[in-house]
C-alpha cells in the first residue's frame, strides 16, 4: 500500500502540480494579488485556445503520432470562412462553426490518408500539410487582416460566464467560449478511459503492431484520431478569431510548439502509449502561468521565452528520464 | 472447446514475399486436445504459417479449413473470433497498459464491445491468472514485468476467449528451466480441455517432453508428419536439417598462456569476489539460476554496468573497464541477451547492422567503403548460415533465428580478443547451432578468449571445457567439465554446492 501511495505521490501529475504550487506561492509572495479570483479568470482566458489545441495534440502523440499542421490548419479553415461568410453576407455563428470544421475535417482527412495508408511518418505529413494549408492561404486568400467580423459572431465574444469586479474596479469576466475547451476535456476523459475506441488509441501507440494482431482497426483509428485533430484545429481557429475580433491569415502560426510542449511537460510521453487529459491541463496551465505572471516576479519579458524554453527542457527530460528508468528497473 | 475431431486443416498453403517464397506449399492437419509440434530450421517459414493461419497474413494461395469449413479470407478478428489463439515470440502484449487491461482487451474486442469496463477488466484477468496459477499485480503496468511474466500476460489473454486452439511460437525462449516446466504444466492442462495445441521450438529436449504429434518443414515445405514416437532423435534431426549432425563435444588440449584473469571482481547487489582465469582454448561458461549474477557478470566485463573493484588482465596487460567505450578499445565483444532491444537496428539493412560494431574499419578517406561492407557482410551471411536473400535487406524481414545468426556475425566481424556471449544460440536450429560452436571452438584455438553465459545445460556441457557456476552472486564452484552428464550438471546447479 505505501508503495501505491509513493507511486501516486510521484506521477507525472502530481510533478507538475508540485511546480504549479511552487510557482504560485512565489508569485504570491511577491504579489499577493496573484492568488484571487482575477488570475482564475485571467489565467482561463489564456489556456482556452492553447487548451483545445492540446486536448487533441494529445490525443495524436497518445496514438503514436505527431500533429504540427493544426495551426496552419486553423488558419486556413478560420481565415477561408470568415472571408466567405463575409462577402455572401451569412451572420450565422453555426454556419461558421459547421465550415471551420468541415474544412479542418478535410485537412485532417488528408494526414490521416498521408499517415495511415501511405505511412509518411507522421512528422514529415503533417510538416507537408502544414505548407501546403498555410502557403495555400497566403496565395489564394491574402494576407490582410479583417477586424469587421459579422456582428452575431463578434457578439460571441460578449457572452460571459462569470463577471468579477476587484476591490479597484476593474471587472474581469469569463467568457462562455470556454465551454468549448471544457466540454472537450469532458469528452477526451470519457472517450479515453472508457470506450475501446479511446484505448485503442493507447494500445496502438504502445504497440501498433501488436494493436493489428489483438483485432484493432489500426487504419480506422489513425483516422478518426487526426481527422478530430483537423476538426478541432478549425473550431479552434475560428474561436480565437471571435475572441481576439480579428482574423489574420498568420495568427496562429508558431503555436505548434508551445502546444506540445505544453502536452509533453504535462506527462504525456513523445513516443506514444502514455498520457492523461488531467496532465495536459496542467501542463497547459503551467506554460500559460509562466506565459502571463513571471511578469509579476519581475522577471523580463525575454526573459520568460527563456524559462518557457527551460521548462519544456527540464519538464521532457524529465518524463524521459522516467521511461528510462522504468526500461532499466527490475522487472516482477 | 474444440467440437469437431480436426480443428484446423492447411491444403498446399504458400505465401510469397515479393520474390522469396516463404512457403511453397505446406499442409498441415491440427487434432482438438493434441499438442502440435512444428520444427525446422531457420528461416523455414513456421511463424509465416503461424501468420497465415492467425490472418495476419493472407496466404498467396492454398486452402485453409477451420472445424471443416472452408475458409475465404481470413482476418485477425476472424481468426479470432473461430477461437484461434497466437501467442507470438514477441508476446505482442501493450508495454503501456495495465496487466488486467492487456489480459482483457482480446475479450473486448473479440465481443465488439464498445466501452472499457474496468471493473468486469480486472475480474476477468483475476479469473484467467488463477486459472493458469500466475500471481501478478493487475493493475501494474506490462513495461515493468519479467519476459516470463509478459508470457503469462499474453497466456491468460488467449485462454479467456475459449480458445479452442493456442499457438506458441518458440514459448521458452527466454524461460528458466523452471518457468519452462510451470509452462508445460499449464500446456498440459489446456490440452485436457480439448484445446488444440501448436508449438514452435527448437529444443528437440523440450518438444520430446510435450508433443503428441510432430510436423517438420524444411525451406517453406513439410519433410514429414507423425506422432513423436516416430521420430528418435537421428531421424528427428536428418527431417530438419536433411544431414546429420554431428554431436561432438569440445575438449581442447591443456595451453599455459592465460588470456583473461579476473580478481576479486565486486559489483555491490550483483556479485561478489569473483575470480577466474581462462586460458587459451578455453572456453568458459557461466551458469547459475536468474538472478545469480551470471548474467550481471558479462554486463561488467562489457562496462554496461561496470564492476566497483577487482582486476581484469586481459593478455597479459591489466586493464580498466568503465564503460562501454572501454571495453571496445580493448576488444572485448559483447552478444546480449535482448537482442531484439539491444542488439540489432531492425529497420536497417543487414550489411548496415553488421557493420555496426566495426565501422571503423571501412571508413576510407573518401568516405564508407560500400563495396568491402557489403562483401564482408556476405561472406559472413554464407559463414554463419542465415537465410538472406541479400546483404541489403532489412533486418526485420530475417526470422528470428536468423537475426540472431547476424548479431554474432556482428560480434565477430570486430575481431575481438575476448567475446562474451550471453544465450548465443537461442532461438537458432540445431543444424545452425552446431556450426556457431565450430566457429567459437576454432576462435578459441587461435587465442581468443569465449565465454558463454547461459542456462542450456545442454549447450554447456558440449561447448565448455570449464564451468563457473554462480549462486547469490557468489562463485559457487568452478569445474573442469571433463565427461559430466546434463543430469550431474543439473544436480550441482540445484544443489547446495
Ligand atoms: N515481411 C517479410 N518480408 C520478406 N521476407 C520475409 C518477411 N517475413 C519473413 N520473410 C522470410 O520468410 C522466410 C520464413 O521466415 P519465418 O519467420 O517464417 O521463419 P521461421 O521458420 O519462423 O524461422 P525462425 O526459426 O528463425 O524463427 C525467411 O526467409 C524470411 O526471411
Ligand atoms: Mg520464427
Amino acid at each position: 500500500m505505501n508503495k501505491k501511495v509513493k507511486q501516486i505521490l510521484t506521477t507525472n501529475e502530481i510533478i507538475v502540480v508540485y511546480i504549479i504550487i511552487a510557482l504560485c506561492i512565489l508569485i504570491g509572495i511577491v504579489n499577493p494579488v496573484f492568488l484571487g479570483m482575477s488570475t482564475a479568470i485571467t489565467l482561463s482566458r489564456a489556456m482556452l485556445i492553447t487548451l483545445i489545441f492540446a486536448i487533441c495534440e494529445m490525443v495524436v502523440i497518445i496514438s503514436g503520432g505527431i500533429d504540427v499542421s493544426f495551426p496552419a490548419v486553423a488558419c486556413i479553415a478560420m481565415y477561408s470562412t470568415i472571408r466567405f461568410v463575409i462577402a455572401f453576407g451569412i451572420e450565422s455563428p453555426i454556419f461558421a462553426y459547421g465550415m471551420v470544421a468541415l474544412i479542418g475535417l478535410a485537412f485532417g482527412a488528408l494526414n490521416a490518408y498521408l499517415i495511415a495508408k501511405i505511412k509518411l511518418p507522421p512528422l514529415i505529413a503533417t510538416l507537408g500539410v502544414s505548407s501546403v494549408a498555410n502557403g495555400a492561404t497566403l496565395a489564394f486568400l491574402g494576407t490582410k487582416e479583417i477586424s469587421n467580423i459579422p456582428e452575431k459572431m463578434d457578439a460571441l465574444s460578449k457572452v460571459f460566464l462569470i463577471s468579477y469586479t476587484n476591490s479597484q474596479g476593474i471587472t474581469y469576466q469569463l467568457t462562455a467560449l470556454i465551454l468549448i475547451p471544457v466540454s472537450m476535456i469532458i469528452v477526451a476523459y470519457y472517450v479515453l478511459k472508457y470506450t475501446m475506441l479511446g484505448r485503442g488509441i493507447y494500445a496502438i501507440g504502445g504497440d501498433k503492431n501488436a494493436a493489428r494482431i489483438a483485432g484493432f482497426n489500426v487504419t480506422r483509428i489513425q483516422f478518426i484520431v487526426y481527422m478530430s485533430s483537423g476538426l478541432f484545429a478549425g473550431i479552434g481557429g475560428l474561436t480565437y478569431t471571435i475572441l481576439m475580433r480579428q482574423a489574420s491569415p498568420q495568427s496562429l502560426m508558431g503555436s505548434e510548439m508551445m502546444v506540445i510542449a505544453a502536452v509533453v511537460v504535462g506527462g504525456t510521453r513523445i513516443t506514444g502509449g502514455h498520457g492523461t487529459v488531467i496532465g495536459t491541463i496542467l501542463g497547459v496551465l503551467l506554460i500559460a502561468i509562466v506565459q502571463n505572471n513571471l511578469i509579476m516576479l519581475g522577471i523580463p519579458t525575454h526573459f520568460q521565452t527563456f524559462v518557457v524554453g527551460l521548462i519544456i527542457v527540464i519538464g521532457t527530460s524529465i518524463t524521459s528520464l522516467r521511461a528510462k528508468k522504468i526500461a532499466n528497473s527490475a522487472k516482477v | 472447446m474444440c467440437m469437431a475431431d480436426t480443428f484446423l486443416k492447411l491444403d498446399h498453403v504458400k505465401k510469397y514475399f515479393g520474390g522469396v517464397k516463404a512457403l511453397k506449399g505446406v499442409s498441415l492437419e491440427v487434432k482438438c486436445g493434441e499438442i502440435h509440434c512444428l520444427a525446422g530450421e531457420n528461416g523455414c517459414g513456421k511463424s509465416t504459417l503461424i501468420k497465415v493461419i492467425s490472418g495476419a497474413h493472407n496466404a498467396t494461395e492454398g486452402e485453409i479449413y477451420i472445424e471443416g469449413k472452408r475458409i475465404d479470407k481470413l482476418t485477425p478478428i476472424d481468426s479470432i473470433r473461430m477461437g484461434i489463439q497466437v501467442i507470438y515470440q514477441d508476446f505482442a502484449v501493450f508495454p503501456n497498459l495495465s496487466v488486467a487491461e492487456n489480459i482483457a482487451m482480446n475479450h473486448a474486442l473479440m465481443t465488439g464491445a464498445k466501452k472499457m469496463k474496468w471493473k468486469e477488466a480486472r475480474e476477468l484477468a483475476l479469473h484467467a491468472m488463477e486459472q493458469i496459477g500466475a500471481h501478478m499485480d493487475p493493475d501494474i503496468l506490462v513495461e515493468r514485468l519479467s519476459v516470463a511474466n509478459k508470457q503469462m500476460v499474453a497466456i491468460c489473454r488467449a485462454i479467456i476467449n475459449d480458445a479452442k486452439l493456442l499457438i506458441l511460437d518458440e514459448p521458452t525462449t527466454a524461460l528458466t528451466a523452471n518457468e519452462v516446466e510451470k509452462l508445460n504444466i499449464i500446456i498440459r492442462n489446456l490440452k485436457e480441455k480439448g484445446m488444440a495445441i501448436v508449438i514452435v521450438n527448437h529444443k528437440l529436449d523440450e518438444i520430446y517432453r510435450i508433443a503428441d504429434r510432430l510436423t517438420i518443414l524444411r525451406n517453406g515445405e513439410n519433410v514429414a508428419t507423425g506422432m513423436i514416437e516416430e521420430f528418435d532423435r537421428a531421424r528427428f534431426v536428418k527431417c530438419l536439417t536433411g544431414h546429420e549432425v554431428a554431436d561432438d563435444i569440445y575438449r581442447p588440449e591443456y595451453f599455459e598462456e592465460e588470456i583473461v584473469k579476473v580478481e576479486n571482481l565486486t559489483k555491490k547487489g550483483a556479485f561478489e569476489n569473483v575470480n577466474f582465469t581462462l586460458r587459451k582454448g578455453d572456453v568458459l561458461g557461466i551458469t547459475g539460476l536468474l538472478g545469480s549474477g551470471r548474467g550481471e557478470i558479462g554486463d561488467a566485463l562489457f562496462g554496461l554496468a561496470p564492476a566497483e573493484t577487482g582486476t581484469i588482465t586481459l593478455n597479459g596487460k591489466k586493464i580498466e573497464i568503465r564503460s562501454v567505450q572501454d571495453a571496445m578499445k580493448y576488444k572485448i565483444g559483447y552478444v546480449p541477451e535482448d537482442r531484439l532491444t539491444q542488439g540489432l537496428f531492425m529497420d536497417r539493412s543487414i550489411c548496415q547492422n553488421t557493420v555496426a560494431a566495426s565501422i571503423g574499419r571501412y571508413m576510407e578517406k573518401t568516405g564508407l567503403d560500400h563495396k568491402k561492407m557489403k562483401e564482408v557482410t556476405w561472406q559472413w551471411i554464407k559463414t554463419i548460415g542465415c537465410a538472406a536473400s541479400s546483404s541489403e535487406a532489412m533486418m526485420r524481414t530475417l526470422s528470428g533465428g536468423n537475426a540472431q545468426k547476424m548479431v554474432i556475425a556482428k560480434w565477430l566481424n570486430t575481431e575481438p580478443s575476448l567475446l562474451i556471449l550471453n544465450g548465443p544460440t537461442v532461438g537458432v536450429d540445431v543444424g545452425s547451432k552446431a556450426d556457431i560452436h565450430t566457429i567459437l571452438h576454432e576462435l578459441a584455438k587461435k587465442g581468443i578468449g569465449i565465454m558463454i553465459i547461459s542456462d542450456d545445460l545442454n549447450e554447456l556441457i558440449h561447448n565448455c571445457n570449464k564451468l563457473i557456476i554462480m549462486k547469490n552472486g557468489q562463485t559457487s564452484g568452478i569445474i573442469e567439465t571433463g565427461d559430466m552428464s546434463e543430469a550431474e550438471l543439473t544436480g550441482l546447479l540445484n544443489s547446495g554446492m
